[in-house]
């Protein structure tokens, strides 16, 4: 029976216990509820829990348990050499998957009766024709040992995918009876409910925390891989980025480091001011009404998407650039540079920058305001030696964040920047960022074996690194910031 | 009641800082206060009292214009500051403001040192020539407020670290320290215990020798302790003006008795 019917089975188990838990705790008040511990809906969430939860995570853990069980009975059927390699042992374990997926294919859509297969146990070698004519892809030749292990791994999914469809039922049914058992007048149903809510949101937190550990984990193994092939020094200290398929590349981080920090400057140089302007104006001298326009506007730019503004920096911002500044001046011919790319940039940054000054500010107390406008202040000088003062620690926080999302963006540099990694001081020549890299070393045929590959895990690492090293800083930062007001 | 006490006290001078005329206040379609007469004389503290929402914290911000930072305020009428019209266009509110200050009903001390949080005043407005000058500003405006001895060795810790009653009279020393004529008192202990709030009367006794002081009070007892002149309002009204000893003992108005009685309010 399919996973999906099974999951749906146990929901309708669940719901009919739903509706006997809340009947049977009230049947047993003779009627009146008020003789509950709790509202008779907590009695009927209580048996949905019951019947549901207990089936489903073992249902879970079926679904990850089941394939190396399977795979275990194959292995021992493919009668493989003791001495066989892992390499080995998959290859043939991907053959009689393939072969597998073939046969069901071909059960399921009527082109094979199961008599039919059986014929081919003496003589399995036109299975395989048999197979593509029944519209496969598949491009195996089946040997007799083959097809026996493909016998037992279809036997055994098949066996262990009713035992698990009973023992689900089974476990559902017995959460059903064990819940109305339980549901007596004095049974404390809000209380266990209660629980398991708190269990589910404890869940949805650790899930997203395991994620973050998984991440790294499998970062920091991919670099260690790659400074087992590449030395470190050439990696931190390089400063040529000449990655070659051909072996002898160089792969220093500096030039990609020194780009992504150069454009990140010249956003934030961008994004800063004009952020930190238009947060003050906001929330210090719009009218109401202004505010309730401007505001609104100001965030349809952090809704762009960046490939948006890249298309922005490469097709008007580069151009206009290269025509108006760099070639009259004489400091470039390059449509992209780092120019372009900081001040796209800089401008989706922001949104981002103005949204979380104007939180901050606004947190600021109304008392303060009071208090130096009452000593004859006008608005901008309080605003200069009040306000922005108070909310200095916070606004610095917002500038971090922004920051860690300039070093982390990807698109506008490569259509605004460029793809050449190279050191130097002059802002309209092409410079490239650490992410572009990460993306151009990991597209395309790539062999996940070699340095050239897997220095992409090293960047992204180093990435992660500085990123999350400002968001701590920034988070410090505010965090000190609230603890003076509240 | 029993614990209240008229104090009489000399008064010097009688003459008229500020005079009120009909003053009406609108916070967009409602009518806060409705034709308000008042005088506040040189050398006194006027008080006033009221239920909460009777306006008497609306007209004590028409003084300094304080109601100009909410859009909504219109305020109409006269308000004479020693015979000039401050609600005239030629006047600026920035201006008026130093010379009106102003102490609030929560101590809200700037997050800077103490020494700073008095210095903000002079600062602005340029009052001081040189360092040594506003420092003699701060020491002299602390010693007004009461507070030099107990923070004369820690002026440059921050203000928000002092106790609540330190910090309100921190924040009466920052509205001294420009040397205004008037101060204004929004509630000025409501936030402040027992010990701080005596401190803080005997310290607005004092300073109505050198400014004319108004306070807006929920307490009746205080009102009674620190005052010469006692308004009382009442829903936007102002129902009584007079001498305090007179209001608190013998009213005229059956509104004011059932007040100071604890009848309504």
């Amino acid at each position: 029976m399919p996973l999906f019917w099974t999951f749906l089975i146990v929901l309708a188990i669940a719901a009919l216990a739903f509706v006997l838990g809340r009947r049977g705790a009230v049947a047993r008040t003779a009627g009146d509820s008020r003789q509950l511990h709790s509202l008779p809906s907590y009695y009927g969430w209580y048996s949905f829990i019951l019947a549901a939860v207990p089936a489903l995570v073992v249902m879970i853990m079926w679904i990850f348990v089941q394939p190396i069980v399977v795979e275990m009975r194959t292995v021992s059927a493919l009668d493989l050499p003791e001495a066989v390699s892992t390499a080995d042992q998959n290859a043939a374990m991907r053959q009689v998957r393939t072969v597998a997926m073939a046969v069901q294919d071909a059960l399921a859509s009527g082109a094979m009766t199961k008599d039919q297969l059986a014929a081919f146990a003496t003589d399995p070698a036109p299975m395989g024709q048999a197979l593509r004519d029944a519209g496969s892809s598949m491009l195996v030749t089946v040997t007799p040992t083959l097809y026996n292990a493909v016998d037992v791994y279809l036997g055994t999914s098949n066996m262990l995918a009713w035992i698990m469809t009973v023992v689900i039922i089974g476990l559902s049914l017995a959460g059903v009876f064990v819940a109305i058992s339980r549901c007596r007048p004095d049974f404390r149903a809000r209380n266990a409910v209660e629980k398991v809510t708190m269990s589910i949101l404890v869940m949805a937190s650790v899930i997203a925390i395991f994620t973050t550990v998984a991440i790294v984990v499998s970062m920091v193994f991919e670099t260690t891989n790659f400074f087992s092939q590449h030395s470190w020094i050439d990696f931190f200290f390089g400063t040529t980025w000449s990655p070659a398929f051909q072996g002898q590349s160089q792969l220093g981080l500096l030039p990609l480091l020194w780009g992504t920090l150069y454009i990140s400057f010249i956003a934030l140089l961008v994004a800063v001011p004009v952020g930190l302007f238009t947060a003050i104006y906001l929330s210090e001298y719009a009218t109401r009404r202004m505010r309730s326009i401007v505001k609104p506007l100001i965030e349809i730019l952090a809704g762009i998407p960046t490939i948006v503004y890249g298309l922005f920096a490469l097709i008007t911002v580069g151009p206009l650039l290269r025509d108006y500044f760099a070639q009259p001046l004489g400091l470039g011919t390059s449509g992209s540079s780092v120019m372009t790319a900081g001040l796209v940039m800089g401008i989706m940054l922001i949104p981002f920058v103005s949204s979380l000054s104007d939180d901050i500010i606004n947190a600021v107390p109304q008392s303060m305001r009071d208090a130096s406008l009452g000593l004859g202040a006008t608005p901008s000088e309080t605003i200069r030696q009040v306000i922005v003062p108070a909310a200095l620690p916070g606004i610095v926080g917002a500038i971090l964040l922004a920051a860690s999302r300039a070093i982390g963006e990807t698109m506008i540099v490569v259509l605004g920047a460029g793809a050449a990694a190279q050191i130097g001081l002059n802002p309209f020549e092409a410079m490239t960022t650490i992410t572009v890299k990460i993306v151009s070393q990991l597209t395309g045929d790539t062999d996940f074996n070699s340095p050239e590959t897997l220095v992409a895990f090293a960047l992204g690492l180093t990435l992660f690194v500085i990123t999350l090293g400002l968001n701590i800083v920034a988070l410090y930062i505010v965090r000190t910031y609230r603890e003076q007001y509240e | 009641m029993n614990d209240m006490r008229i104090v009489e006290r000399l008064v010097s001078t009688n003459e008229i800082k500020i005079a009120a005329r009909d003053v009406n206040v609108h916070y967009g379609s409602s009518h806060a206060l409705k034709g308000v007469d008042v005088d506040i004389l040189n050398g006194h503290v006027t008080a006033f009292i009221g239920p909460s929402g009777c306006g008497k914290s609306t007209f004590l911000r028409c003084l300094n214009r304080m109601n100009d930072t909410i859009p909504s305020a219109k305020v109409t009428g006269s308000i004479l500051l020693d015979d000039e019209d401050i609600y005239d266009p030629k006047v600026d509110p920035v201006r008026l403001r130093a010379k009106v200050g102003m102490v609030f009903q929560k101590p809200n001390p700037f997050p800077k040192s103490i020494y700073d949080n008095v210095a903000y005043g002079p600062k602005i407005h340029g009052l001081t020539r040189s360092r040594a000058e506003l420092d003699e500003v701060v020491e002299t405006s602390l010693k007004k407020a009461a507070l030099w001895n107990e923070v004369k060795d820690r002026l440059h810790a921050p203000g928000t670290g002092l106790s609540g009653g330190q910090q309100q009279r921190l924040c009466i020393a920052r509205a001294v320290a420009t040397s205004p004529e008037v101060l204004l008192m929004d509630e000025p202990c409501s936030a402040l215990d027992p010990i701080a709030t005596a401190q803080v009367e005997e310290l607005i006794d004092e300073l109505r020798t050198q400014f004319a002081v108004v306070i807006v009070t929920h307490s009746m007892q205080q009102a009674a302790r620190v005052s010469q002149k006692t308004a009382f309002f009442h829903m936007g009204n102002l129902v009584e003006f007079g001498e305090t000893g007179q209001i608190f003992t013998n009213p005229h108005d059956p509104r004011t008795e059932s007040y100071i009685s604890g009848k309504i309010g």
